[in-house]
């Protein structure tokens, strides 16, 4: 079980125990986390599941690829710490992740 | 709100999983019931054909929420049971186990089941639909290296299965009675091109044929075409449309035409039944008509839009219609919907494996077919929901971003 904390756009935090393996989408999908929708089920093709990642995990939550850069391109509100949650895999090293999800998706 | 009220909803798939989500999400306090006629509570059918086929992802990791969710959520979840009539005098559905539930609101989810091959064979061994996880579960074990198999249709359902075949070393043949693959659904450029991708993949694609028979001792060993041609196969998989499971509305006296008519609150003619889904004839706001739409958008689109007409709460978004479809290392993305197109260009270059389809009638723009390329895809969704246009010339001219061809229409 590793940590993870999502923090709605208004600041408020809820903790869940995703498992090593799924998804940074796939587990706030199972604990009914507002604001990520996930339409697409995690295969890249919607946009409904970003999120800011904390600047102290950005390095620990890996690349971005092609299609998760062009994605994000167009997504609302990017930032630099913008990812696709159903692109980051949960290992031991994200133990305490924080993850933001932005005002357009709730 | 008040606690005595009871929302059934007949079908436990992607819309139906939403609407019981939704529900809780929104407020609703009072009982509700999800009927299921598979044993497996609500998940994603896209895998089916694609990661999960492949083996590359566990059962469990299907659900759209673990089932203990529904327990913890005071969400009712009648497992194998189907809804068999509706009573809406006595606002009353009867289940297969015998039972009877009563409603306040009923929300028909019942999906659309696969359009049955009408050939003699249809019934022999190793003939399969792709359909539900069930039918998965049975099929994948015989997707084993070096089996003949026989695909009829070659739309996206057929052409997927296709592509997980040949990446598990078996020798497929595709059978299209059209002379195109996806000739119901896109343009000519996009077949040749998944034609020309498919047969670099070692499947076989035979357009422009008609099977005459199944044929085989107990097992299917052969596809008979009109001609007379056999051709020998292990296994067959039919992906040759789905149809909407309208009947038990129809039977009920809820208007049906081609799927459950509803209006935009997802709202049928009976005031306290909705249907959501593959099942229901929707209005397609963006372009001022009518129709059934057989997508994961339009499920959780339209799970959300019942839950918020019972709840009281403003409609949600309408968005433009979506799909994907996932092939080898392709990724197709469409935004809109093609049908009726007077006029296309192609933006990018097929050969290249990154290319865009743009679709117009009488000048707008109704669709884009995007292979490879997220931000033409993105870029027509916000286009078409914004009734923003573009002209052919300008979409072609690669050597303009998506996004200033985006804001230059959005300022017009």
């Amino acid at each position: 079980m590793v940590k993870i904390t999502y923090f709605d756009h208004e600041g408020t935090g809820r903790d869940v125990d995703a498992n090593v393996g799924e998804s940074v989408m796939e587990a706030a999908v199972r604990n009914n986390i507002p604001g990520i929708d996930a339409d697409c089920g995690g295969a890249c093709a919607c946009a409904t599941c970003h999120v800011y990642v904390d600047e102290a995990f950005l390095d620990k939550t890996g690349t971005k690829e092609a299609m998760e850069e062009s994605m994000l391109d167009f997504a609302d509100g990017v930032q630099e710490n913008s990812r696709l949650s159903c692109q980051i895999s949960v290992s031991a090293e994200l133990e305490g992740l924080k993850v933001t999800t932005p005002e357009s998706q709730h | 709100m008040s606690t005595d009220q009871t929302t059934v909803i007949i079908g436990a798939g992607q819309a139906g999983g939403q609407a019981a989500a939704s529900l809780r999400l929104m407020g609703f306090e009072g009982a509700i019931h999800l009927v299921g006629d598979e044993s497996a509570p609500p998940y994603q059918r896209p895998p089916l054909s694609k990661a999960y086929l492949k083996g590359l992802m566990e059962r469990e990791r299907l659900f759209l929420k673990p089932l203990q969710y529904y327990q913890d959520n005071n969400i009712t979840f009648h497992a194998g049971v189907s809804a068999t009539s509706i009573d809406r005098h006595a606002k009353t559905v009867a289940l297969s186990d015998g039972t009877s539930l009563s409603y306040t609101k009923l929300i028909i989810a019942t999906g659309s089941r696969p359009r049955a091959l009408p050939l003699p064979g249809a019934d022999l061994g190793n003939v399969f639909d792709l359909r539900t996880l069930d039918d998965i579960d049975v099929l994948k074990p015989q997707m084993q290296e070096g089996r003949r198999l026989l695909i009829i249709g070659a739309g996206y359902i057929g052409l997927e299965a296709a592509a997980v075949a040949s990446e598990l070393g078996l020798q497929v043949t595709v059978l299209e009675m059209a002379d195109r693959v996806l000739a119901r659904v896109t343009s000519p450029v996009m077949s040749e091109f998944y034609q020309t991708l498919h047969e670099t993949h070692g499947v076989t694609i035979r357009t422009g044929v008609s099977l005459s028979k199944l044929t085989g001792e107990g097992q299917v060993s052969a596809g008979e075409l009109k001609d007379g041609e056999v051709i020998p196969c292990d296994l067959v998989l039919v992906g040759i449309g789905i149809l909407p499971n309208e009947e038990i509305a129809a039977e009920a006296g809820v208007a049906c035409a081609n799927g459950i008519l509803v209006d935009r609150d997802a709202v049928t003619n009976d005031p306290d039944i909705y249907a959501i889904g593959d099942c229901a004839h929707r209005p397609l706001v963006h372009y001022g008509r009518d129709g059934r739409l057989e997508s994961v958008h339009n499920a959780i689109e339209q799970g959300k839009i019942a839950a918020a007409h019972i709840c009281g709460k403003p409609r949600p978004a309408e968005d433009v219609p979506w799909f994907w479809s996932d092939q080898y290392d392709v990724k197709l993305q469409i935004a809109g919907l093609s049908q009726g197109y007077t006029d296309y260009a192609v933006r990018g270059d097929p050969t290249t494996g990154s290319f865009a389809v743009f679709y117009f009638r009488d000048g707008a723009l109704i669709s884009v077919d995007a292979v490879n390329a997220a931000p033409e895809f993105l870029t027509a969704k916000r286009l078409i929901a914004a009734g923003a246009s573009v002209s052919p010339d300008e979409v072609t001219d690669i050597s303009v971003s998506m996004k200033d061809i985006m804001a230059k229409a959005l300022a017009k």
